[in-house]
């Protein structure tokens, strides 16, 4: 009896937000959100749970977001999921973490997957090689199962860092001018550009992150130069559907008078 | 100087400040708080344009206002100062009005900077994304900035103030470019506070001319690709004109929530501060609350506070 109740509930659930979106659809929608998922082991200390918890419930949180990304039609969704200064945390820590990565990274793997049901496409950016060979095969793996996919783009930030990135993109801009026959040609924006590893989405609209702190901690500093900057004040295993709501209206409200202005030059 | 982008009329309070920090409410996504910080524009009269600003000394330094710690102070901070052509507009007055007024505003800063052991100011006058703007007002504020450096160039001299300048210079009107000099060369020894104006500058063009400059080296042979890191580029980043090139905070006024390509590099760890008021109206007032909400943060750098 009570399992019909909660289905039914969630039937209900999930036509109100359906119906939500489709007023939302309504005005323009972001096409590339990104998410800084910060607050996940304040999360496990606050309901006094062990420390690993804290990353389960975010990656449940994730792929929760991951659905309402889907039925609003976002195209690009990009994570940060593990920094390079976040190697220096206590090596405990990095190895759960990377365990945990392991296995969630499998996962997407498995027929039933979010990834096969939601038709998305996996990109895993950073310097994969700092990773240990297991994750990086795994990823390496992900990435290619997943090519033919178009529905959905996931970029996963990991061992990554904006300026790590744009270094790699510095090295090679300048391996290209020095190996160029035209001695005379300066190195130009779009250079750098197409040499950034995200350079597989276009920029971010809007970049969430929860917790509540106001930095961008090294994350994609060259592609949010324009973003829209959200920082609810829920940790990341707390994010819902309200506070991506609200995001998206905010990104409505300052889209309509950047496109107004941009008309008038 | 400059509003940089239109910003949205949003009555949404995303200011991120102390236990009166506004936050989506549980019940209701739809509910928000009114603003925590209190409207005091009043109507501000433009100020006079010639007010000098007061010479600040050693003697005088003023006594931090209370709730801020001079251990906590950050040595740099950076503003974005957005909203003169919105509250121009808001008096009944003429954009160029606006920027005045924006000009006075930066004078309270600079000097509350130098009297609160701020060691480094930099300020977003005007982007790669402004020339788009109308010829008339690009010209006003060229001007604005000549006149500017001119006539408070003995008084920044005389309060120990260093100037520097940051942008692609290219396309500045010669005359500018000889104040320019002309100012950072009087100003070049001074100690007590380094303001620097970024004329003409973005974060990405940065980048860029720092990557020119590193792929010349490579092609002299001076150095190796393989040698290319972090600091490298950090040498070459226009912002080398200081031993603080990273800001603490950077402030932006009038409610906008977005960076706009001001700085890039240098802001991978920077606390950002997003205040409601219009820059003209920012005052000390808006300046204390920042510097609150940033002594408040805690900061990790990817780390963990154990």
């Amino acid at each position: 009896m009570s399992g019909g109740v909660s289905q039914l509930l969630e039937q209900i659930h999930m036509f109100s937000r359906r119906c939500l979106f489709r007023v939302i659809s309504m005005g323009p929608l972001p096409i590339h959100l990104a998410f800084i998922m910060d607050g996940n082991r304040r999360y496990a200390k606050k309901l006094g749970l062990e420390d690993g918890s804290g990353h389960k419930a975010g990656f449940s949180a994730l792929m929760t977001m991951l659905q309402y990304c889907y039925e609003l039609g976002i195209k690009y969704v990009t994570i940060y999921a593990f920094s390079i200064d976040n190697f220096r945390r206590k090596p405990e820590e990095v190895q759960s973490l990377m365990d945990l990565m392991l296995v969630k990274i499998k996962s997407l793997l498995d027929k039933e997957s979010i990834v096969h049901e939601y038709g998305i496409r996996v990109y895993f950016i950073g310097n994969l090689g700092l990773l240990s060979d297991q994750v990086r095969a795994a990823a390496e793996e992900v990435m290619k199962a997943t090519a033919e996919n178009c529905r959905v783009v996931l970029l996963v930030c990991v061992a990554y860092n904006s300026t790590d990135e744009i270094v790699q993109a510095v090295k090679r801009s300048c391996m290209n001018n020095k190996a160029d026959r035209d001695g005379e040609r300066r190195i130009q924006l779009v250079d750098i550009e197409e040499n950034m590893q995200m350079s597989v989405a276009p920029e971010p609209d809007i970049l969430i992150r929860s917790s509540g702190e106001t930095r961008l901690s090294n994350f994609l500093l060259w592609q949010t130069g324009s973003s829209q900057l959200f920082s609810p004040g829920a940790l990341w295993p707390e994010i819902g559907l309200r506070h991506l709501v609200w995001a998206i209206l905010n990104f409505q409200r300052s889209h309509s008078y950047l496109e107004k202005r941009k008309k008038q030059f | 100087m400059m509003s940089l982008r239109v910003p949205a009329p949003s009555s949404f309070n995303l200011q991120r400040f102390n236990e009166k920090r506004w936050r989506l409410g549980r019940d209701c996504f739809l509910s928000f708080s009114p603003s925590c910080v209190e409207n005091r524009t009043g109507l501000i009269a433009v100020r006079a344009a010639k007010s000098e600003m007061t010479a600040f000394t050693a003697a005088e330094e003023e006594t931090l206002p209370e709730g801020l710690q001079p251990e906590l102070m950050p040595k740099h901070v950076a503003v974005i100062m957005d909203g003169n052509g919105r509250w121009a507009k808001n008096q009944g007055l003429q954009p160029w009005d606006g920027h005045r007024a924006g000009v006075e505003a930066l004078r309270e800063i600079v000097e509350l900077c130098g009297k609160w052991g701020i060691q480094v100011l930099t300020v977003f006058a005007f982007s790669t994304d402004n020339w788009i703007r109308p010829k008339i007002e690009i010209d006003f504020l060229l001007s604005l900035f000549e006149r500017t450096l001119k006539s408070e160039l003995e008084t920044l001299a005389k309060n120990n103030v260093r100037i520097s300048i940051i942008g692609d210079s290219s396309k500045l009107p010669k005359s500018l470019l000889k104040v320019i000099n002309e100012v950072e060369e009087v100003t070049k020894n001074n100690t007590r506070l380094q303001l620097i104006v970024a004329v003409g500058y973005s974060g990405k063009y940065d980048v860029l001319q720092a990557c020119r400059g590193i792929a010349q080296r490579v092609k002299d042979g001076e150095i190796d690709v393989e040698e290319i890191d972090e600091e490298l580029i950090e040498q070459e980043l226009e912002t080398n004109v200081t031993v603080f090139p990273y800001p603490d905070l950077l402030i932006r006024t009038s409610g906008e929530l977005r960076v706009s390509n001001f700085l890039l590099w240098q802001l991978a760890y920077t606390e950002l501060f997003f205040a409601q008021e219009l820059w003209p109206d920012f005052g000390r007032n808006g300046f204390v609350e920042a510097l609150m909400s940033f002594q408040q943060r805690q900061r990790r750098f990817g780390g963990r506070k154990s």
